[in-house]
Formats: C-alpha cells, sequence, structure tokens
C-alpha cells in the first residue's frame, strides 16, 4: 500500500492523468473534457480511494507547483516581444485593466453576499481572477482562508479556459488584444493557457492582462474590500 | 539549459530579494516577470538565452495548477455546503470581467482612434 502513496508514484499519476486527459481531449474535441479539470478529478478519486490524505499528496504535488512560479516569470518574455504594440495603446490598455479588476472585485463580493455565503467565504473569493500566487497573498492579507481561495482560483481558471474564448465572442469582442485581455483579467494563467492556443496575439495580451490584474488586485483589494464586506 | 535556468531563477531570486528588502506584500514571481522583461529591454539578456526554456514552461503553464487543484479536496464541507454562493459569484463576476473588459478596451481604442482620424 505504500507503493501507491510514494511521492514518485503520485508525480507520476498526475503526469500520466494529464497525458490521458489530453488524448481524450484531442480524440473527442469535447470542451468539457478540459486537461487541468479531468486531472483534478482524477487525482481526488484515486487519493480517496486509496484513503491518502491531500498532505501526502502535496508532498509530490509541490515539485510540480513548485514551477508555477518560474512560469509566471517566463511570462516575460511575450511580454517583452509585445512591449512597442503596448506603448501603442497604452491608455486603452490601462483603462481597461482598471475596470475589469474593480468590476471584479466587488461584483464577487456582492454576488457572494447576495447569495448568502458566509463572510470567510466572501474574503476567500475575493481575489479569485488573479494567478494563484498572488490570490493566496492578498487572501492571507484580508482574513481569507487560502486554500478556499485556490480552488476557487483553479475554478475561475477553468471557466475562462472552458468558456472565456465564446463569451468574448458573443459579447462581440473583435479584436484580438481585446480579446485576450478580457481572458487574461478575468481567468489568469489557466485562462492564458487555453488564450494561447488561439493564437499569439491572443495569448500575449492575455499574459498582459493577467500581469496588469494581478498587479492592482493585488493594491486594490484591500482598499475595496474592507468598504464592501 | 543551465543559463536559462540560471536566467530565470536568477529574475526570481532578485525578486524575492526586493520583496525582503522592501517589504511589501506582492508576489516575488510577478516583480521577477517584470524585471525579466526589462533585462531584454535592455539588451543584457538575449531573447536566444531563455527562450527554449520559457517557451516550455508558458506552453504547460495548465498543468502545474493540477497540484493546487488537488487541494479542493479538503474543502469539501464547506464547498458542499456552500457551492451556490461559490459558484454563483464565481461565474457570474468572470462572466462579467470578460465582457467589461474587452468591451472597454475596444470603447477607449475606438475614440482614439476616431480623434487620431479628426485631427488628420
Amino acid at each position: 500500500m505504500t507503493f501507491v502513496s510514494h511521492p514518485i508514484f503520485l508525480i507520476f499519476l498526475t503526469f500520466f492523468f494529464f497525458l490521458l486527459a489530453k488524448i481524450l481531449q484531442n480524440k473527442t474535441g469535447f470542451f468539457l473534457l478540459n486537461p487541468i479539470l479531468l486531472t483534478i478529478f482524477a487525482l481526488i478519486a484515486f487519493l480517496q480511494c486509496f484513503d491518502i490524505e491531500y498532505s501526502t499528496y502535496e508532498k509530490a504535488g509541490d515539485f510540480i507547483a513548485f514551477w508555477l512560479q518560474p512560469a509566471v516569470v517566463a511570462l516575460g518574455v511575450p511580454l517583452y516581444l509585445q512591449l512597442e504594440k503596448i506603448k501603442e495603446q497604452w491608455l486603452p490598455i490601462l483603462l481597461s485593466q482598471l475596470v475589469g479588476c474593480v468590476v471584479g472585485i466587488v461584483s464577487v463580493v456582492l454576488l457572494a453576499q447576495l447569495f448568502g455565503a458566509s463572510r470567510e467565504v466572501v474574503l476567500s473569493l475575493a481575489p479569485k481572477s488573479v494567478t494563484t500566487p498572488i490570490a493566496m497573498e492578498i487572501s492571507s492579507v484580508i482574513g481569507g482562508i487560502p486554500s478556499l481561495t485556490v480552488a476557487t482560483v483553479v475554478c475561475t481558471g477553468l471557466f475562462g479556459a472552458l468558456a472565456g474564448i465564446q463569451i468574448v465572442r458573443i459579447s462581440r469582442i473583435k479584436s484580438e488584444e481585446a480579446r485576450g485581455l478580457s481572458i487574461g483579467t478575468a481567468s489568469h494563467a489557466v485562462g492564458t493557457s487555453a488564450a494561447m492556443e488561439v493564437s499569439p496575439i491572443v495569448g500575449t495580451y492575455s499574459s498582459l492582462g493577467l500581469t496588469l490584474n494581478g498587479i492592482l488586485t493585488a493594491i486594490l483589494t484591500p482598499i475595496i474590500v474592507p468598504m464592501l464586506v | 539549459m543551465i543559463r536559462q535556468c540560471a536566467i530565470l531563477f536568477g529574475c526570481l531570486a532578485l525578486g524575492d530579494l526586493i520583496v525582503y528588502l522592501t517589504g511589501i506584500k506582492f508576489p516575488a514571481s510577478i516583480i521577477g516577470m517584470l524585471l525579466l522583461t526589462f533585462l531584454l529591454k535592455l539588451g543584457w539578456i538575449k531573447l536566444e538565452w531563455v527562450r527554449g526554456l520559457t517557451d516550455f514552461l508558458i506552453a504547460n503553464l495548465g498543468f502545474f495548477f493540477v497540484p493546487p487543484g488537488v487541494a479542493l479536496m479538503l474543502h469539501f464541507g464547506l464547498i458542499k455546503a456552500q457551492i451556490i454562493p461559490i459558484l454563483g459569484a464565481t461565474i457570474l463576476s468572470t462572466i462579467l470581467v470578460l465582457i467589461v473588459t474587452g468591451q472597454s478596451h475596444e470603447i477607449v481604442f475606438r475614440l482614439k482612434e476616431n480623434r487620431k482620424k479628426k485631427e488628420k
């Protein structure tokens, strides 16, 4: 039994489930079969089947999640490649980011209260639009539960990756730049990974959106949330 | 590969150092990203020195989120009790952000273009 809870095996399993999920998605092309979502559910099912604690999986998972930080640094490359274009339209970019950031924080807090969420849940949801390391930091600053924040950040990202491109299309956002900004602002790195598959421009603006919204949200959440909660 | 790792982790470590020295509550990774962009812009780092590793990391960004996502299982009780507020607020708010961000970018962009045309 110790074999299945060994970190090496759990790391293998994470890669293996993700690989299977990718093959499944490529074969069916069905957008709900998102590899991240499928792998998370498959792993949870496996851990519960074999009665393995999350803390045991965490030891293995940390080796993978460790790469989140360097991956965020790596986004500096597409940012650099688009610098000239960004300089040309700094005003529309900055304004739309500000609007997106404030709407994101205010709407999730008000909606959660409206639906009757408890205070700690409301606080955990507030930074849901930004990437995990930033969101956890904000959550602990304002008094939320960081690991619940991680869960909602992942949910938000998955929703953006699954439906983001359809929603911007339906709401008649036409330029690739605006589409990318929307997806990155709303659904951080997970949305960006889907945006990268749409086109390099959508992907880059999405990573720009995730960056700027990360910065703005880190600054504005501790100011806005106490006014609402 | 070694040079690529050295640069990427160098930026991250510098970001960490800045957070440590200034005491700001801000993720080191975002500071590291801005540093990387800045150093590329200055030409101190050449694009081909980091390109391979950064392309690999960006292409597999989603995969690194799997372990934090598994943490969902820790909160099944809380999530089950408040599933409607959590999912409802998250999804509706995400839709709102998607729409207003792109729309306001297009509106401001169009206003700017119109003004440019008038000036001509």
